[in-house]
């Protein structure tokens, strides 16, 4: 799937100082044009309407806009768009699949780790961050690796319980998968 | 929030950026992780008219020890690079206790030690570390490098004395003289806040006598502050209690903080004492469960 967008900036201009590139978000090649102040969380947003990734306080202190960089965890109001050029983007739609929940997602239903909603794509993507370098992570450690990331509802015990609930899921399944694996 | 319009060069050596930080004639800035930078432009506070993207340069994102002890830490070395490092507690404790304390996690993902430094923020913990160890940063400019001293490279709140066609390379800590020891406590009101006041205290110990000592203070004056007096107090003693105190007073003495809403003068001027004495005395009876 290819596009491409020419008016992604708010001040559409004339001159030469549009930069055209490639990136690729939840697997998929986007071309775009971009003014180089474009930042990634507009481009994501606005240019590919992809609106699950939120801005929150657009001054790098909330960690709504998270999304991951080459599988890290980045505030996508930080970075400009030609940043990305040639590399990987996952945002909160890459964690579903059309049929199916991502296990973090199901953890967040499954223990009220949202209120509002707004800060939790953010966290998600955070979580997947930790979770995939450490499966099974102490309450401590989720504590730390999330203290990026504001809920202005308060909602963190339970934020840390889906995040835990979800490590748990994580790894059952993989232990699952590994038996299936085994007996085929 | 928009930054005013820039051109965006994103060179692949350090040789390109150089030439365009010299075209840039003072006009451009460097962009290595951003985190202080692009927030800075977004608020319009900075409005360079040519950013210098210097990720796509290979081979700046290293951290680590030569030889002969002296430890060097990369443009691109970010800061999560050394909270994970493993052997870091072991080779410079004062900059592993500092690591997991600057900003927040997902900001230390991308943001760097060469690049904190060099925003020479009065509030950063790097610059202040770094003034503890004696560290420098080099320079690279079109007629090579030269390496600067941090407690002369920052020159003011926000100001270094890198020249407009000078790129920081690396930051470089001497090879120690003796035993190093050392920590950082920070003051903050939540995690990812900036420092209320940071305390750096490194120590270079020849058996149990303080071989070389440095301190540096974040956040309780307009720029860095190195108490090199308060460290002088403890080389040639053994780090008794007498000399622990000594140093926080004089500690507290060189910080010039200022009221505002994270505290008091008075205040301030107490923690960092505190830190200074904390920091001394757990380093003080670790060495004596050693002995």
């Amino acid at each position: 799937m290819t596009s491409l967008f020419t008016k992604v900036s708010p001040e559409p201009t004339t001159d030469a100082g549009v930069r055209r590139i490639t990136v690729s978000i939840n697997g998929n090649q986007h071309t775009v044009d971009v003014e180089p102040r474009l930042l990634l969380a507009h481009l994501i947003r606005q240019g590919l309407d992809l609106t699950g990734t939120h801005t929150g306080c657009d001054t790098t202190h909330c960690g709504a806009c998270t999304v991951l960089f080459d599988g890290t965890p980045v505030k996508s109001c930080t970075m400009f768009a030609v940043q990305a050029e040639g590399h990987e983007i996952t945002t909160v739609e890459g964690l579903a699949t059309a049929s199916e929940l991502h296990p973090i997602q199901e953890s967040f239903k499954d223990e009220h780790g949202l209120q509002c909603g707004f800060c939790t794509p953010g966290m998600m993507l955070t979580a997947k961050a930790l979770l995939d370098e450490n499966p099974d992570p102490t309450e401590d450690e989720v504590r730390w690796a999330l203290s990026g990331n504001l809920c202005r509802c308060t909602g963190y015990q339970n934020i840390v319980k889906s995040v835990l609930a979800a490590a748990a899921r994580l790894r059952s399944q993989g232990a699952t998968d590994e038996e299936e694996g085994e007996t085929s | 929030m928009y930054p005013p319009r820039f051109k965006y060069e994103a060179p692949d050596t350090v040789e390109q950026a150089i030439e365009l930080l010299r075209q840039g004639q003072g006009e451009a800035k460097v962009l290595a992780g951003g985190q202080s930078l692009v927030p800075m432009m977004k608020l319009r506070f900075a409005a360079p008219e040519m950013l210098i993207d210097i990720n796509n340069i290979p081979g700046l994102a290293y951290h680590g020890a030569d030889p002969d002890g002296t430890y060097r830490i990369g443009a691109l070395c970010r800061h999560v690079d050394l909270e994970k490092a493993e052997d870091l507690a072991e080779q410079q404790p004062t900059m592993a206790a500092a690591a997991p304390l600057i900003a927040d996690p997902i900001v230390r993902t991308r943001g760097t030690l060469v690049g904190s430094v060099c925003h020479a923020d009065p509030q950063g913990d790097w610059a202040s570390v770094m003034s503890s160890l004696g560290g420098s940063i080099v320079a690279q400019g079109p007629n090579g490098r030269r390496s600067i001293l941090v407690a002369d490279f920052v020159a003011g709140p926000f100001q270094n004395v890198l020249r407009p066609d000078e790129l920081a390379i690396e930051a470089v800590v001497p090879a120690p003289v003796g035993t190093r020891a050392g920590s950082y406590l920070k003051l903050e009101r939540r995690v990812g806040d900036y420092a209320t006041v940071g305390v750096a205290v490194s120590l270079e110990f020849s058996g149990n006598e303080v071989a070389r000592a440095g301190i540096g203070l974040t956040s309780v004056g307009a720029s860095t502050i190195n108490a090199g007096e308060a460290a002088q107090e403890l080389v040639g003693d053994d780090l008794n209690a007498g000399a622990i105190e000594r140093a926080a007073d004089l500690a507290a003495q060189a910080s010039r903080p200022r009221t505002d809403h994270r505290g008091s003068e008075a205040y301030k001027r107490h923690i960092v004492a505190t830190f200074v004495t904390r920091i001394l005395s757990n380093l003080r009876l670790t060495i004596q469960e050693v002995a």
